[in-house]
């Protein structure tokens, strides 16, 4: 600790004014803070603060998506060798099969995320935000298992350079950035995107019969087959999570441990949490009462689906705790995040039923309902203004 | 008539070096100071010169945009410097006192009229002590105020205790409140803490109407009882003056001096004992410091931790100060400090560990924790702001100085003091008590 110290004081000359690398304050400057939280005291104000920081809340974010991150790699291996046919190998093979799958994609996400903040910061001359924190973790998280490295690059630069830094960084962002990677991804690359075979690593052999390599909503999209048989896979497989799907949405028990940290610790909203899964059900339920005028049993079945069972198909849960609930993209306003997670949800479900060219909704829910998340506050907080200014008549009226 | 107010979303923050309740007695201050910082939007017009002899009460600077407003002298004796700053800024006139305090005499109170009780309060010098929501600033003769309130109590962390600043005083304390409720055709609102008994101080007191508040600070701050009590709308006010101002405007009445000795706490880890002393207005805080103070760099804040004012002892207890509390600078980079899990470190999230023990008292320092972000987390500060005010969308259209936005959503009520628990949970370390001072001054700039 108090070599590392030294070392930041030796080297820190180099990056002040007149130094030789001074235009890399930044670079410097987030090392240093990530090392040291800086001596810095309050100049203002309040004389004590709260020992909460930036860092501190990103990193628990981080933590609470361990676990999607260390299924998600069991899962890859899992799947690879389930495909070939090999489901009796040792539980390590699957997970190091799965690590070196996900690791790549892992550090392509920081090392090209963090590369192009901290080019916008030494640009702007700003200090590097810990917004991409978590970010870098999200991307690979969301991405099939089979896209390129260069793909996750491309995306995450687009994600980071459009949908944030344009903006001015973390915190002015309109879109999630995360999301934002996943949206271009989609929609450039779609045949990585989508279909059947991009979930499952096949590499090195040739599949078992019967092997189909599509995600459950990707199924449902073209089959609608109903009930528990409506995959191959079974209710209890979807909760654990040994699915395919994309790399760390696939386990419903992962994202529930995610799920607690974040709302135990308060850095997620529960309302939106909460008002995205009635929201989901609200649309269940209203596929359920609606399947009877379905146009083709397909879509009956689809409709009829038991309301309840789309919080477990798909990526509903993970997209909700985790990309829903990201506080500078979202609804800011405690009102407001009810209209916004209930929104997500209600659409999410809808669009993932009723258009089958996306398997999946809520990303583009996500990214909508982020769009009007503005809007939302707007009309909370008019309602408020209203409301106060209704006071003032009562008061006038006696005088 | 009275009311009863819970207030649900605030914190209170249990820190370690509460003042015993007794009082020492401490040497007079060598010198005194009166700093027209203390007094927010103020441009004083100097009325005496370097090296004029003056009584306590005795009028040093008037406000050079109201020169009915003074600012009167907290001892006799010699007016030794008038320190200045940047652009000729006044920063404080010094005063050596004399050994013994002489009064400059005092009218005596009008029997009745509110026009002729201003007038005596603005000549005796008392009336800096009577300020007014909006902007909290020292209140316009010219207004009439629809109320006026009293905080008679106190939750701010380590603050002075009203009830035992003020043991004794109870005649004081009612001639103050019969002077202040000719102010005012709306009541005066004493409001103390329900979850106690009522302080001794106010018992006396007849015709005042006494609220009780409940819950966690900041229920004893003036603007969180004016906005649940009678709301402040555009084109209104409310005065407010804090209980040991009542007391002084009492003793003017009653006594004829302008006596500005009140009981100040000494509190916080930074000093060896925690107690109470006797003070006046202006006095170097080195006496009430002497011998008592911890090892280490402190930070002499006069006033409370959350909304004081950064002094050293060489400095003077601010004019609405009631307090004296010092805490440990925090200048030690620390590693990895936002990651490892510390329980002597407050949080009131729960990603730190503070939550398992929610009844220890901390012994926090001036550290910030973090460097300053923009907005990122929502919905911290609504935890800790008893408004109905959206405080975020406020700090914005303040930030952007658009007075209109300010106006609706509801900056009339609110002052600097309001927003400073929000201040210390803020996960991005943004100074919000700067921002609404600021915005709160371009307000009242365009409103003149």
């Amino acid at each position: 600790m108090k070599a590392a110290r030294k070392f930041f004081e030796t080297v820190r000359p180099n990056f002040l004014p007149g130094g030789k690398y001074e235009k890399l304050y930044p670079v410097y400057d987030a090392f240093e803070t990530f090392a040291f939280v800086p001596g810095h005291t309050a100049h203002s104000g309040a004389h004590i603060r709260d020992a909460i920081d930036l860092k501190r809340t990103m990193v628990t974010v981080i933590i609470a998506m361990i676990p999607c991150l260390l299924f998600g790699m069991y899962n890859v291996g899992l799947q690879h060798f389930l495909a070939l046919g090999q489901a009796d190998a040792p539980f390590l093979d699957m997970f190091l099969f799965g690590a070196l799958k996900v690791m790549p994609m892992v550090i392509v996400s920081y090392a090209v995320g963090l590369g192009v903040e901290f080019a916008f910061a030494i640009v702007k001359k700003h200090s590097i935000n810990e917004g991409y924190l978590v970010s870098g973790m999200l991307i690979p998280l969301i991405m099939p298992v089979d896209i390129p490295l260069w793909m996750v690059a491309v995306s995450t630069i687009f994600a980071v350079v459009i949908g944030k830094e344009v903006f001015g960084g973390t915190g002015m962002n309109i879109l999630n950035p995360a999301l934002t990677a996943r949206a271009f991804a989609f929609f450039a690359y779609p045949s990585w995107m989508s279909g059947d075979k991009v979930w499952v690593n096949t590499s090195g052999g040739a599949t078992v019969d019967g092997y189909s390599g599509s995600t459950i909503l990707g199924n449902l999209a073209v089959t609608g087959r109903s009930g528990s048989e409506y995959a191959d896979w079974s209710m209890a497989e979807m909760i654990i999570g040994t699915i395919p799907g994309s790399i760390g949405e696939t386990s419903k028990i992962a994202v529930a441990i995610g799920a607690f940290i974040l709302l135990w610790t308060g850095i997620a909203s529960w309302r939106i949490m909460l008002m995205s899964a009635v929201g989901a059900l609200s649309m269940g339920l209203i596929f359920n009462g609606l399947a009877g005028a379905g146009t083709s049993p397909e879509i009956q079945a689809y409709l009829s689906i038991p309301f309840w069972q789309h919080l477990i198909i798909g990526s509903w849960a993970f997209a909700t705790v985790f990309m829903a609930t990201d506080p500078v993209s979202g609804a800011q306003t405690n009102m407001g995040k009810m209209w916004y997670g209930f929104f997500i949800g209600f659409f999410g479900i809808m669009i993932r039923v009723f258009n089958p060219a996306y398997p999946e909704g809520m990303m583009l829910a996500i990214l909508l309902m982020n769009v009007f998340a503005p809007l939302i506050d707007h009309y909370v907080v008019e309602a408020n203004v209203r409301r106060r200014l209704k006071r003032v008549q009562p008061i006038t009226a006696k005088a | 008539m009275s009311q009863e107010v819970r207030i649900k979303r605030g914190l209170n923050l249990r820190l370690k070096g509460k003042a015993e309740k007794q009082i020492h007695n401490i040497a007079s201050s060598s010198v005194y100071a009166l700093q027209p910082s203390d007094f927010p939007g103020l441009t004083p017009k100097m009325l005496v010169a370097e090296g004029d002899e003056v009584l306590a009460g005795q009028p040093v600077f008037c406000d050079k945009l109201d020169p009915r407003k003074l600012f009167c002298a907290p001892v006799s004796g010699e007016i030794s410097s008038i320190d200045r700053g940047d652009k000729r800024i006044i920063e404080a006139v010094r005063i050596l006192p004399d050994a013994e305090v002489r009064y400059a005499p005092v009218t005596a109170l009008p029997a009745s009229g509110r026009e002729e009780t201003i007038q005596w309060l603005l000549s005796s010098g008392a009336w800096p002590f009577i300020r007014t929501r909006p902007y909290a600033v020292i209140a316009n003769p010219d207004e009439t105020p629809k109320a006026i309130f009293v905080s008679c109590f106190q939750t701010a962390p380590l603050g002075a205790e009203p009830e035992f600043a003020l043991n004794g005083q109870e005649a004081l304390f009612a001639a103050g409140v019969e002077v202040l409720k000719r102010l005012s055709p709306g009541p005066v609102h004493l409001n103390i803490d329900g979850s106690a008994a009522a302080p001794r101080f106010i018992s006396d007191v007849k015709g005042a109407q006494v609220n009780r508040f409940f819950g966690p600070h900041p229920a004893s701050n003036v603007g969180v009882q004016i906005h649940h009590i009678d709301p402040i709308n555009k084109g209104e006010c409310v005065w407010y003056v804090q209980p040991q101002d009542v007391v002084l405007i009492g003793r003017l009445a009653l006594d004829k001096r302008y006596d500005t000795e009140r009981v100040v706490a000494v509190c916080g880890i930074g000093v060896l004992k925690p107690q109470y002393v006797k003070m006046r207005l202006g006095a170097q805080l080195a006496p009430a410091l002497h011998g008592n103070l911890a090892a280490g760099k402190q930070r002499v804040v006069s006033g409370d931790i959350l909304t004081g004012r950064k002094a050293s002892a060489e400095g003077f207890l601010g004019n609405y100060h009631a307090q004296i509390t010092v805490i440990p600078e925090g200048e030690e980079p620390e590693f990895f400090g936002w990651l490892l899990p510390d329980p002597k470190k407050f949080s009131l999230s729960r990603t730190l560990f503070s939550w398992l023990n929610p009844k220890a008292e901390y012994a926090l320092d001036t550290n910030m924790h973090g460097e300053e972000r923009a907005f990122v987390v929502t919905g911290e500060y609504e935890k800790v702001f008893p408004f109905d005010i959206y405080p975020v969308p406020l700090l914005k259209a303040i930030l952007a100085e658009d007075i209109e936005r300010m106006e609706r959503l509801g900056v009339y009520e609110v002052a600097e003091e309001d927003f400073a628990l929000c201040e210390v949970v803020c996960t991005s370390k943004i100074p919000l008590q700067e921002t609404v001072r600021r915005g709160l001054d371009l307000l009242r700039k365009e409103m003149m």
